[in-house]
Order: structure tokens, then C-alpha cells, then sequence
């Protein structure tokens, strides 16, 4: 039985209510917060779970380690309180059908770095920092079998994680892999984080995709030019689920000499690019992701952002676009990091 | 020698004619379900004079002739379904004259749609044309003998819809202008003069298209594809009734496929937007989406897939790839858009019964005034046993077609014999004495809307 394992008691014990006190976009106090968890604990309806945006922001606000997000995701798909419109979700579940055949299943020695369902993104994966590694979800017909499912939390349906990941986890078993490099966010989350939460066993260990980075970057330390540009960091949503690793960042930044420039929507009160938001079925959904995109972009040019960093290929391609437009390059970390040895990007 | 390869041979030079078997071969088939017919020749004319006096010659010896744009019509329209002279019309390719003020461009009637797209970005990026779904090899004449439509049938109709003036040369070899070509007064219009429109939907059976002055209409610096989805087919007439009540869309395609199956038994709206500022694209996208179809979402029942997209083309040529072999042909039919849900559902069902992968697909053309529906067949090209069934598909579609109210579009011979069984007889009779009339010894592309 998958369930997940959600402290009550922490909750009941929490001084705080960061979790939504501290939400970008809910206006609660702690008293109000405290009773919409109650209500949320025990099952019953809440406003909570109707204006929910999934921006998973609340798992790196608890300060009790509980798992919030997950409660509110759960609860939603209980109550048949859907933050998107069904057919949004009928076409999300569907995307994830694999449909082209079984993988080639090979053995590999050695750490691997996994594309998850960007196969289509190999070509970031080149040159001097990645020698050495092996691919695994290199076929884009073949991607949804390491697909990590985590994408439906936007869509308030933990019931398919649960029923696919398990699947998934046994694709890379097959592989015999025994330590994994994520390439996204969302799927280290999904090893270490969802599974973990929900008592879903990953028989290898996962290594965040920037750390990788940093400590790669350091052995190639006499290598790196600083590139003394200024640049912002579109923070998706998934890295909130790894808060651990988010302080790699900012030493990837300092280590190739970049300045990450203060702005309001830094860190933790990073906004979510809009891209889950777009859809969803609240009246004024989609100008409200508009409007959130307008005011991350306006704080990276005030701040004086030359480039704005992505590491999230979603955010890059809601975000992207509207990025250039207004005179910001926006740029996979792994090119800016490639940029920093000396390589040529194209 | 041939007579006739030397009459060609005369008028077009050595080397735009062939009667030879390999290159006969490659005439012999067009890329749907149709058996291969080759022709007795082939020849390339280069300018209307040449048509013409082929086509004269052609009249003396009562040899077929069968006008050829870029061969890419899938359902054998193009076939020399009784031998003779294949007429590869694609030397006939040039731009005659650019007017940006009056916005218009008069090419010849070979010219692809590739080449015309490409001459516009060069010399008047700020105008287009309405290119079809078809390759970029496909010939605007071609695409406008078959009432063919374009990325701007929204606003603007089929794309037969948006002739100024053409040039004709007559199954009897007369070369005639309609529209204000014919008094000698440009190429801006086609009306007010008397309408003498014989030579469309007719597959190059009463003339062949030689010049045709083609509209041209703003393109706007910032294009982008949005895509609304919903489950239940019922509601698509609904949202696509509002959306061109707003009007904001410069192209609106509604399709559902079994593969991938992302779009399995969901109805995708495909919406091309327009525009010269970021300002004018986000009015636009308010109107529709948080005025007009804002129920649909709130209620749950419809949703915003994706916006800014990189426009593409409606492609159903990838369905080709559903099946191993890389073949496909489809039924194209104009219904109204009301009938959305009745054409779903029963094309479906012939896929499912000749098991093929579903892969449907509708068009607005005009204000939703009506809407062409495809259906399309994925067929193994090595196996015939694939393609009789999905040639068996195709036909059962055309009946079903014509079943539930609607029109073939540019039908095969197949499909033309049944809406012929169903036309008006004093219609039908018209056409005859239209056909006769103009082409007395039946030599332009006979087979093709042969009343008998």
C-alpha cells in the first residue's frame, strides 16, 4: 500500500503555519493557516485546496519536515477538487503513455545521467564536463519510460504517480545502475523526496544534477575564465522539493564568476514561471500567469540581469520568449557552465 | 519518330519531354492508395503559348492531356486515368508582379508555395499568402483548381476564395483572361465583370490554369499558436462559434488522433495568433480566452494546453508514420461546423473497423461558415493487404460523407461518380453542356467529373 507518511502531531506542533503564512499566493494569517490545515488534515474541504496554484513552494516552507504539499495534492484528488480542468488532465495522463516500444535495456558501469523526458535536450549534454557519463533516455520515442510521473501534482492526481513510478524505478533497475544523475529537478525530487514520502523503495542513489555540476566544475577549476556576467536563476517549482541542493547555485555561480543579482523574487520567494498556472480552472488563471511572468521578468531587468539562468526545460519554454523580448538571454545552466570552461555554445 | 513526342518536342525543346519508361514511371503514381497509370508522354511547357499550342495539337490527335502541378493531391487527380500528355506545369514558375499597396502578387500558376513564401520574406515581409497544410512543393495553381485552403481560410475563405484575375488556356488552345486583366486594367480584381468561374473544383478538366493573380494579406510580426482542449466533441462547434465571434484568430484547426496518445479521444484547438506588439497579442488572447471561453474553463470542461507556440503547420502527412511503410491518404470533406461531433465519431468508427489509427482533423474556413474535415489512412506502401484496407476506408468515408450532409472535397474518381449520383440533373446536365462546350473532344483530363 502507497501512502504517505504525513506527520499529524508536527503539524499540531508548528508555531508557525510557514507552510501557508509564507505561501506567494494565499493571504493567510497563522491563525487562518493553522485551521485551513486542520480542515485539510482531517479530510474536509478547504479554500486551500481550491486556490492552491501547485507551485510546491510549502514543502521547503514547512519547517517540520512534514510534507504539505503532498497532503494538499492528496487531498485535492480525494475531494475531486482538480486545480486544472479535466480534459487538461486526461491529456497530461495520456502524455505519459509510453507508445513506441520497450526501451533497449543495456547494463551500464558507472554513474549515469538521466534526460528523464527530455531526450530531446542531449545536445546540452556535451563537451568536457559530462566526458566520461553515460545517458540513459536518450530516445525521445522512448522517454516516457523514465518519465518520473512528478508533473501530476499540477493536476491533483498522486493515484497516477503512485500507480506508474513504481514501473519506472524498475526500468532503471534493469539498467543495473546503482547511482543516477538527474538532469531535472523534478526527477531527483521524485527519487528523493516523493518516493521516499510515500514509502515507494529506489534501489539506487540519486545525485542532483547541480551538484554534479559544482563538483565537476571544480576538477576543471584551472579551466574556468569567470564570466562576469549578471545573472537571474528562474527557480522552477520541482526545486522545492531538493531546498538541500538549491545552495548549489549559488556556488556554481560564484565558482565560474558570475553575480546572481538580489531581486525581490530570489531564493525562497522565488516565483513560479506560470507555465502550471496558465491553465488551471480558477477564474483569472491565465492573467494571473501573465502577470506573474510580467513581474519576475521586470525584477530581473531592474536588477540589471544579463542572462537569466534555467535549469527547468518548462520554465524555459513558458519563460524563454518573453525573456529575450525584454533584452534578458535566457540560457540552460549547463551552457552557461560550459560557457565558464571555454566552450563555445551554440 | 512519335509524331506526337516530335509536335512536343518542337514546341517545349528536346529536353522538357520524355517518353521514356523510367521517366514515365515516376508520372505514373501519385503518393495515396491509387493504382499507378502511366502516361504516353510528359512535357514541361514554360509559358502559356506552349500550352496552348500543345494543347491544339493535342485536339488534332484526340490525345489526353493532364495537367500536372506539384503531384501531391494523394487522391489520384493527376493520374492519366486514359494514357496521353502529362503536362508538367512546375517551369511555369515565375512572379509576374508584386503589388504591395494594392496587395496582390500575379505569379504563374507552377509556382510552388515554398517559392512564394520565400519570395515574400525577401521583398514584402509584411505580406503572405494563405499556404495550405500541403509540402512546399505544392503549386498555387494546383491548390486553387481544387478549392484547396490555406492558414488564413479563417478570415478569408478557401483559398479559390482569393483569385484577383487568372489566365486560362482553353481545352481548344485559346489563351483567356478573367477578371480585370481582361480589359487590360491590372490584376486587382476579379469581379464585377460577368462570371465565367468554369475552371475551378473541376481537376483541370475544362482548361488549364496558367497565371492567377493571388491576393496577399497582412503578416504580422508576432505569430504564435495557442491550443485550447477539450473531451467531449459535442462542445467544439460551441467554442469554435465563439472564437470567431471574437474573431482574433488568424487560423483555427480542431483534430484528434489516436497516436500520440496525448490527443486520444480529446479534441485539440489549434489557434494561430497574430500580431504587431505584445499589447495587440494579449487583447486578443483576453478576448478569447478570459471573455469568450471562460465558462468552459471555470465549468472545467475546457482548457488552455499551451500558448505561445511556435506555429505549425496542421501536418496529417505524419500520420503516414503510424503504420510501418510511410502511407496515408485522406478524405477531405466540407461540412458545416456543426457537424463536428457526427464526423468524429463515425470517422472513428471506420478507422476502428479497418484498423487504422484515427487521425481527424477540421479546418474553420471563414467565420465558421463551414469547415474542411479530414480523415486520414495510414497504410503500409509494402503491403497491399494495408492498403486495400485503406483504400476500402477511403471509399466507405466518402459515402459517409455525403451520408451525413456534407461535400466531398476534391474527390477521386470514386468519390466524384458519388456525388455526381447525387447531384441536381439539371445541375448535372449544366455541367455536361459546360464540359462539352469547352473541351469538344473530351482530351482534358478525361475520367475526371465525366458526366455520362
Amino acid at each position: 500500500m502507497i501512502e504517505l507518511d504525513f506527520n499529524e502531531k508536527k503539524c499540531l506542533a508548528c508555531k508557525t503555519h510557514d507552510c501557508l503564512t509564507k505561501c506567494q499566493y494565499l493571504d493567510l494569517d497563522k491563525d487562518a493557516a493553522g485551521m485551513e490545515m486542520q480542515k485539510i488534515i482531517k479530510g474536509e474541504d478547504s479554500h486551500v485546496l481550491h486556490d492552491c496554484v501547485t507551485c510546491y513552494a510549502c514543502e521547503e516552507y514547512c519547517p517540520m519536515g512534514n510534507h504539505p504539499f503532498y497532503l494538499i495534492v492528496s487531498r485535492q484528488e480525494a475531494l475531486g477538487i482538480t486545480p486544472l480542468p479535466e480534459p487538461l488532465i486526461k491529456r497530461g495522463v495520456q502524455m505519459g503513455i509510453p507508445f513506441r516500444g520497450d526501451p533497449e535495456i543495456e547494463e551500464v558501469q558507472g554513474p549515469v545521467l538521466n534526460m528523464g523526458a527530455f531526450s530531446d535536450l542531449t545536445h546540452l549534454i556535451q563537451g568536457k564536463l559530462f566526458e566520461g557519463l553515460t545517458l540513459i533516455s536518450t530516445d525521445p520515442r522512448k522517454m516516457f519510460h523514465y518519465f518520473c510521473q512528478l508533473m501530476y501534482l499540477h493536476y491533483g492526481r498522486i493515484s497516477v504517480i503512485n500507480e506508474r513510478l513504481g514501473k519506472i524505478i524498475q526500468t532503471f533497475a534493469f539498467h543495473n545502475v546503482n547511482q543516477v544523475i538527474h538532469f531535472h529537478d523534478e526527477c531527483y525530487g521524485a527519487y528523493t523526496s516523493y518516493a521516499p514520502a510515500f514509502g515507494i523503495h529506489v534501489p539506487f542513489q540519486s545525485v542532483h544534477f547541480f551538484e554534479y555540476l559544482y563538483h565537476r566544475l571544480t576538477t576543471l577549476k584551472n579551466d574556468i575564465q569567470p564570466l562576469n556576467f549578471k545573472v537571474a536563476y528562474q527557480r522552477p517549482c520541482s526545486s522545492r522539493l531538493s531546498s538541500d541542493k538549491y545552495a548549489f547555485v549559488d556556488k556554481i555561480f560564484e565558482l565560474i564568476g558570475v553575480e546572481h543579482v538580489e531581486r525581490k523574487y530570489k531564493h525562497e520567494n522565488a516565483l513560479c514561471c506560470g507555465g502550471s498556472i496558465l491553465g488551471q480552472k480558477r477564474a483569472g488563471s491565465r492573467a494571473l500567469a501573465m502577470e506573474l511572468q510580467r513581474k519576475n521578468i521586470q525584477d530581473m531587468k531592474q536588477a540589471g540581469a544579463e542572462f537569466c539562468v534555467f535549469n527547468c526545460p518548462a520554465c524555459m519554454l513558458t519563460m524563454g520568449k518573453p525573456v529575450a523580448e525584454n533584452q534578458i538571454q535566457p540560457i540552460f545552466m549547463s551552457d552557461l557552465c560550459r560557457m565558464a570552461v571555454g566552450e563555445k555554445i551554440t | 519518330m512519335d509524331p506526337i513526342y516530335r509536335a512536343l518536342a518542337e514546341i517545349v525543346g528536346e529536353e522538357y519531354v520524355s517518353d521514356q519508361p523510367e521517366e514515365l514511371f515516376t508520372y505514373s503514381k501519385d503518393l495515396g492508395t491509387s493504382e499507378p497509370i502511366q502516361p504516353d508522354y510528359v512535357a514541361a511547357p514554360k509559358t502559356a503559348e506552349q500550352v496552348s499550342r500543345i494543347v491544339r495539337m493535342a485536339n488534332q490527335k484526340k490525345v489526353p492531356v493532364v495537367p500536372l502541378g506539384g503531384g501531391i493531391s494523394l487522391a489520384g487527380l493527376a493520374l492519366p486515368l486514359r494514357g496521353g500528355i502529362t503536362l508538367d506545369l512546375k517551369r511555369m514558375d515565375g512572379i509576374i508582379e508584386l503589388n504591395e499597396k494594392s496587395r496582390y502578387i500575379v505569379v504563374e500558376a507552377g509556382i510552388s508555395h515554398g517559392k512564394l513564401t520565400s519570395y515574400l520574406h525577401r521583398h514584402a515581409p509584411h505580406l503572405m499568402h494563405s499556404e495550405p497544410g500541403a509540402p512546399p512543393a505544392a503549386t498555387i495553381g494546383g491548390n486553387v483548381v481544387i478549392h484547396g485552403q490555406g492558414d488564413l481560410a479563417h478570415p478569408y475563405g478557401f483559398n479559390s476564395d482569393m483569385i484577383n484575375g487568372m489566365e486560362v488556356v482553353l481545352p481548344t488552345g485559346e489563351i483567356c483572361r478573367f477578371g480585370s486583366c481582361a480589359i487590360g486594367s491590372g490584376w486587382y480584381t476579379l469581379h464585377p465583370l460577368p462570371d465565367l468561374g468554369l475552371f475551378l473544383g473541376w481537376s483541370g478538366s475544362t482548361g488549364i490554369l496558367t497565371k492567377i493573380s493571388l491576393r496577399l494579406f497582412p503578416c504580422k510580426k508576432i505569430r504564435e499558436m495557442d491550443i485550447f482542449v477539450v473531451e467531449d466533441e459535442e462542445l467544439v462547434p460551441d467554442i469554435l462559434y465563439e472564437l470567431t465571434h471574437a474573431g482574433m484568430a488568424e487560423d483555427l484547426v480542431a483534430w484528434s488522433q489516436e497516436i500520440p496518445p496525448y490527443g486520444n479521444r480529446l479534441h485539440h484547438i489549434n489557434i494561430n495568433i497574430t500580431g504587431d506588439s505584445r499589447e495587440e497579442m494579449e487583447f486578443k488572447r483576453h478576448l478569447m480566452f478570459d471573455i469568450r471561453l471562460a465558462r468552459y474553463i471555470q465549468d472545467g470542461v475546457g482548457g488552455i494546453a499551451a500558448v505561445s507556440q511556435d506555429i505549425e503547420r496542421p501536418q496529417i502527412s505524419k500520420s503516414a508514420d503510424w503504420k510501418k511503410g510511410g502511407g496515408f491518404e485522406y478524405v477531405g470533406s466540407i461540412m458545416p461546423v456543426s457537424a463536428y461531433p457526427e464526423c468524429y465519431r463515425r470517422g472513428m468508427e471506420i478507422s476502428i473497423r479497418h484498423h487504422i489509427p484515427y487521425t481527424i482533423l477540421g479546418r474553420v474556413i471563414g467565420s465558421a461558415h463551414g469547415m474542411m474535415f479530414s480523415y486520414s489512412y495510414a497504410f503500409n506502401r509494402a503491403d497491399p493487404e494495408t492498403v486495400r484496407q485503406a483504400r476500402e476506408a477511403l471509399h466507405e468515408t466518402d459515402h459517409m460523407v455525403l451520408e451525413i450532409g456534407g461535400t466531398i472535397w476534391k474527390p477521386a474518381v470514386y468519390g466524384q461518380q458519388l456525388v455526381m449520383e447525387r447531384m441536381d440533373p439539371n445541375t448535372l446536365q449544366l455541367m455536361k453542356k459546360v464540359k462539352t462546350l469547352l473541351d469538344p473532344n473530351n482530351i482534358m483530363n478525361p475520367g475526371n467529373w465525366e458526366v455520362n
